[in-house]
């Protein structure tokens, strides 16, 4: 390994939100019905490490929890510039809730060793919590910083980085520590061509729970480590809103009248 | 009062320089809410410096007992800190439910304290309700809100951040008596993270408005927001707008509505030009009232909307203006 930073990035596999189908009646989603794509915060998280190298120096660790086919994601972020691939699937991991997820991830950046700074997104497109970053953080006894929009400068020891909570808050870290960034902080760039033949024929590290004992309890894992079950899915419901569409020449004059009628003016 | 009974329902009370965020008397009324029907005493806490005279505040909303930690270590917020107080605390008091406002404190606060318990969390409740067995249900939206989540969690406490505007305070009843318990933080050393100051507060708080006129990229150049703005400001409104706009660098992000910008439930909801992508409805699918203006009668937006014009909003807008306009002169 190089010298300067040693970021490790935690991307996730996720469905094309735009695209994946419901199954109101049953109350199902089928994760099967839309493409898959990196979690588009994620890649945010990435292209903060990269442009940290390009700055700093360093090396780029990318790490996903997820079924076989995640080995796309983690493909796409080698041609992106990361420089190492390490993809975590098991049965045992199957079923994790955020708390289960982040242990794992955690025990897997355990047996990674030495590391100077954890990147994530801000939150999933299917989870969409955004806890799983501060608790990889927690397990991992180090500091973090949430919603950061802005890195201002980085050493070898410290970023000084902007928090959007809202309000913006210019916080100082002490590394090793994790961030979790938002869509502002960057735009990230595409892989090229050259690079998305090479990632092909890279080679990705698989590693499953076994090769993760020793650093982390197994019963940790997957649905076994996980305290929240999900035990039914409902569709938000659009009852209740009139659904009235004024066409042609008097609609304002309407609108006007419903927006009077209800009080909004006058 | 006698010592604490165990498992009460806590909230967490939070605050920015000795101001209590209005979350956390959402809370308090929903704690009470569930408190009553567990049979549990209702606990907040409050962790600051110069904090203790809202203490009391707590109670007038329904605490019971509040625990008070003030510090000046606890003066800005530190992660880290924060946390190690909140497990101390939950350590030793063993509440069986914990609430937190899913602000982006409480999002960034509840999973460190999560983690360290080695308990469940769920994100972003819209509701918390106790099923006829007792137990405790949490509802979020998930999927980018395509899909509502029931969940139960098997660990103690159980924990959940909880969304802004979605609960009701109760009246503050200043005669309501409960107990303030002065407590004392562990002192910790350095956490690692120094907060140096703010570098700027949000311009507008979308989360806050009553009424929110957004546009998307139905408009043509950035100087259209004036006409959003002007009709914005004769219904006592606010501008909004989609992701793109923010993305081209029109306005600032304080403005955007959506899965990745605010999450807002006015009374009045005005789409100008917005197609309605799922990530745009998540951020303001609870608005009261949702007016949707576009040219194209199969956008999505029509869906969830209450009342639709169909027509160009380069006609519709300064329609709705000069008619209001009339209106003012009238009165
Ligand atoms: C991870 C992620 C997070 C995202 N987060 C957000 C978010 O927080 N907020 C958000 O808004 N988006 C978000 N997006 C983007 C989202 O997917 C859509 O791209 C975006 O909402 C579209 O914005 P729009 O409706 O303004 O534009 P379009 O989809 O292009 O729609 C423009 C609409 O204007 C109408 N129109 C055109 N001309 C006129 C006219 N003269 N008069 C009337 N109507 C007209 C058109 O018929 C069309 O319906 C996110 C995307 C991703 C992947
Ligand atoms: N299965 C996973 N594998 C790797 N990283 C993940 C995984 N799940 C979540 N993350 C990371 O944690 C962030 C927040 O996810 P979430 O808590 O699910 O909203 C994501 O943006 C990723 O950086």
């Amino acid at each position: 390994m190089n010298n300067g930073l040693h970021m490790i990035v935690l991307i996730k596999q996720v469905p094309d939100i735009g695209k994946v189908k419901f199954n109101v009646e049953e109350g199902r989603i089928d994760r099967s019905s839309a493409p898959l794509e990196t979690n588009p915060f994620d890649l945010n998280a990435l292209e903060t490490a990269i442009q940290l190298k390009e700055q700093i120096g360093g090396y780029v660790t990318v790490v996903s929890m997820g079924p076989p086919q995640a080995d796309s994601s983690l493909r796409d972020a080698l041609a992106r510039g990361a420089d190492r691939a390490i993809l975590l699937t098991d049965k045992l991991f199957a079923g994790a809730d955020t708390l289960a997820t982040s242990y794992t991830l955690a025990t897997a950046i355990r047996k990674i060793g030495s590391f100077n700074l954890i990147i994530c997104g801000e939150k999933t497109v299917d989870g969409d919590t955004g806890q799983v970053g501060p608790e990889v953080a927690e397990h991992l006894n180090i500091p973090h910083v949430a919603y950061v929009c802005e890195i201002r400068s980085a050493t070898l020891d410290k970023l000084l980085v902007v928090s959007d909570m809202g309000d913006k808050y210019l916080v100082e870290v002490k590394l090793p520590a994790l961030i979790t960034v938002t869509k502002d902080i960057n735009t990230p760039r595409l892989p090229t061509l050259r690079n998305v033949l090479k990632a092909k024929k890279a080679s990705i590290e698989v590693w499953n729970a076994d090769s993760l004992a020793g650093y982390g309890e197994l019963c940790r894992f997957g649905l076994q480590g996980s305290m929240t079950t999900v035990f039914k899915i409902v569709f938000p419901s659009e009852e209740g809103r009139k659904g009235l569409i004024f066409h042609g020449g008097d609609a304002v004059e309407k609108l006007v009248e419903v927006l009077r009628g209800r009080r909004f003016i006058g | 009062m006698n010592q604490p009974v165990k498992n009460g329902v806590m909230v967490y009370a939070e605050q920015k320089n000795g101001i209590i965020h209005p979350v956390s008397f959402e809370l308090l009324g929903k704690g009470r809410e569930l408190a009553d029907k567990l049979n549990v005493e209702l606990w907040s806490v409050l962790l600051g410096y110069h904090v203790r005279g809202e203490a009391e505040t707590l109670i007038h909303y329904g605490a019971d007992r509040v625990f008070l930690y003030d510090d000046p270590m606890l003066e800005v917020f530190d992660v880290v800190k924060y946390k190690h107080v909140l497990v101390g605390l939950i350590r030793e008091t063993d509440p069986q439910l914990f609430l937190i406002g899913a602000t982006p404190l409480g999002r960034s606060l509840a999973p460190r304290v999560a983690a360290a318990l080695n308990t469940g969390l769920t994100a972003d409740c819209i509701d918390i309700q106790i099923d006829d067995k007792g137990e405790i249900v949490q509802i979020r939206p998930a999927f980018t809100g395509n899909i509502i989540a029931h969940i139960k969690t098997r660990s103690r406490p159980v924990m959940a951040t909880v969304r802004y505007r979605v609960m009701k305070p109760l009246p503050r009843d200043t005669s309501r008596k409960g107990e303030v318990v002065e407590k004392h933080p562990p002192t910790l050393q350095d956490t690692g993270l120094r907060v140096l100051g703010e570098v700027s507060t949000r311009s507008v708080n979308l989360a806050e408005a009553e009424i929110i006129v957004s546009g998307g990229r139905g408009l043509k150049r950035r100087e259209d927001l004036n006409m959003l703005k002007e009709l914005a400001s004769l219904l006592g409104g606010v501008v909004g707008v989609s992701r793109p706009l923010v993305d081209d660098g029109w306005i600032s992000k304080d403005h955007q509505v959506g899965f990745s910008g605010n999450t807002v439930k006015p009374k009045l909801y005005i789409a100008c030009g917005i197609s309605g992508s799922p990530q745009h409805i998540a951020g303001m699918r609870d608005s009261e009232v949702i007016v949707a203006i576009n040219i194209d009668r199969s956008a999505p937006i029509f869906r969830i909307a209450d009342y639709g014009i169909v027509g160009d909003l380069y006609e519709v807008v300064p329609r709705l203006i000069e008619a209001l306009k009339r209106l003012k002169r009238v009165e």
